[in-house]
């Protein structure tokens, strides 16, 4: 049998998705005997003029990590889509937007005013911020354009399936490997995971009722290690995330910060997740619930922490 | 701006709000007509998705109508939906959108008047803020996933 060709490709990430692909550890080995890697900015010295090269169709799968934030990862995703059979959402940058995605609570204009003078480390009196164009004694260049509003890889290209994770668990990435190496694979559109319903399913604490007077962030109390984090009052995002994982966060005494996504059928994580948790607040009366919420700083950041480009609204509305 | 006529959108609940548009209906009430109700059998239905997603695809302002407390059909119901819209809004002011666009209110299917009444003051508040301008953010999004 001829051997798959994989492409791998970073856009807007952290760098995080790289290292996990790595952490299937000796099973590397197992997918080097089965597969040829074409292209990989981080590990290996292709050019990205090698890949416009390349056959349509003639890479047979392709694991795209990173959000689309520049108009360099908008064309990359869409060169890769063109010659890849199949394309592959990995990690959550690319299926949701995760981090690189909050930047949708500003836009271009106040992100790069923060990040290129307001910082206390950035030294600009000029205020000179990154063009598109720049001369040089060699001529004209051109650089990516920063766009408003980072997307995630299935609002730019068909996507086939999606590996979840900040950055995916070993596991979840092998599930993925071996369907593909096997030839099974799953109904397009498949959110790859050990697990569709809610992280709780896989979660080892005692649960008995949700009845909370008072939110508490992870600094301010211990947290008994027994006891469902949420019940305790804090702001574990278990309910509303697919399982997967292994409720790892969870069983190092933190709670669930939501990063492999949504459960299998809903749409919008951060709704699902308010939903959810304004129903076990335990008062009736108004004053105390409003008291109860200002427990909570930051609902917008915490509930679409990984997902706000792939929410209803995906934007601010920044004025 | 003078042209500009706000569309809104009022989840009912089956037992009282959406019951209370009869008796306004029957007695003639006059209020405006911007409101487009859909009924729900209860306020505790209205999963704050179903806020969101209006807002999204156009409403200007949305109404959410329960039972008076303690009157729910199915007891807590509008327990939840009291606890849920105070930290909707809380979440959509982070988003840029004003939290007068969201409002929860009691009507009971007796309190026809009290209906149109709002009918009526919630769209002219809605008025007043403009247009949501929601679907401007997403212009430079083909694929709209969500439909």
């Amino acid at each position: 049998m001829a051997k798959l060709k994989v492409a791998l490709y970073w856009a807007a990430s952290c760098g995080g998705c790289e290292i996990a692909t790595l952490a299937i550890g000796d099973k590397i080995l197992k997918l080097a005997e089965v597969a040829d890697i074409v292209f990989w900015p981080v590990g290996l010295d292709f050019k990205y003029a090698d890949v416009e090269k390349m056959a349509d169709k003639s890479v047979d799968v392709c694991l795209f990590n990173g959000a689309i934030r520049t108009s360099e990862n908008e064309h990359m995703a869409k060169v890769l889509r063109a010659k890849s059979k199949i394309m592959i959402a990995y990690g959550s940058c690319a299926y949701e937007g995760c981090i690189p995605g909050l930047s949708n609570f500003y836009n271009r204009q106040l992100t790069f005013e923060r990040a290129y003078v307001e910082t206390p480390t950035t030294d600009n009196p000029k205020k000179i911020f990154p063009q598109t164009k720049v001369k040089v004694p060699e001529g004209e260049l051109d650089l990516p354009e920063f766009y408003d509003t980072v997307k995630t890889l299935r609002q730019t290209v068909d996507v086939d399936y999606i590996v979840p994770g900040c950055p995916p668990e070993e596991k979840t990435t092998w599930l993925a490997l071996e369907a593909l190496i096997s030839g099974k694979l799953p109904p397009k559109g498949t959110v790859i995971s050990h697990e569709a319903r809610a992280l709780c399913y896989e979660c080892p604490r005692t649960r008995e009722e949700k009845k909370i007077k008072k939110f508490y962030r992870p600094y301010e109390k211990i947290p008994d290690p027994e006891k469902c984090l949420l019940e305790q009052g804090f702001l574990c995002y278990g309910v509303a995330t697919r399982g997967g994982c292994g409720a790892l966060c969870p069983q190092a005494n933190m709670p669930c910060t939501g990063c492999y996504g949504p459960v299998e059928g809903v749409i919008d994580q951060g709704a699902h997740f308010l939903s959810a948790l304004s129903s076990i607040i335990d008062s009736n009366d108004p004053e105390e619930i409003q008291r109860i919420i200002d427990d909570i700083p930051d609902p917008a950041g915490t509930f679409y922490r990984y997902s706000l480009p792939d929410s209803l609204l995906r934007r601010a509305k920044v004025k | 701006m003078d042209s500009f006529e706000p569309k809104i959108v009022a989840f009912c609940c089956n037992w009282s709000s959406y019951s209370g548009a009869d008796p306004a209906g029957t007695s003639g009430m006059q209020h405006a007509p911007n409101m487009r109700m859909i009924r729900v059998m209860c306020s505790g239905r209205v999963n704050p998705l179903f806020v969101i997603k209006a807002l999204s695809i156009g409403a200007d302002g949305v109404l959410v109508l329960g039972c008076h407390p303690g009157d729910c059909h199915y007891i807590e119901g509008n327990y939840k939906t009291m606890r849920r819209i105070p930290l909707l809004k809380k979440m959509l002011k982070q988003l840029g959108l004003e939290e007068e666009r969201v409002r929860l209110e009691w009507v009971s299917s007796s309190e026809g008047g009290k209906l149109a009444e709002l009918a009526t003051s919630f769209t002219q508040s809605i008025r007043n803020l403009g247009p949501t301008r929601l679907s401007d953010l997403k212009q430079n999004s083909k694929e709209a996933k969500h439909g």
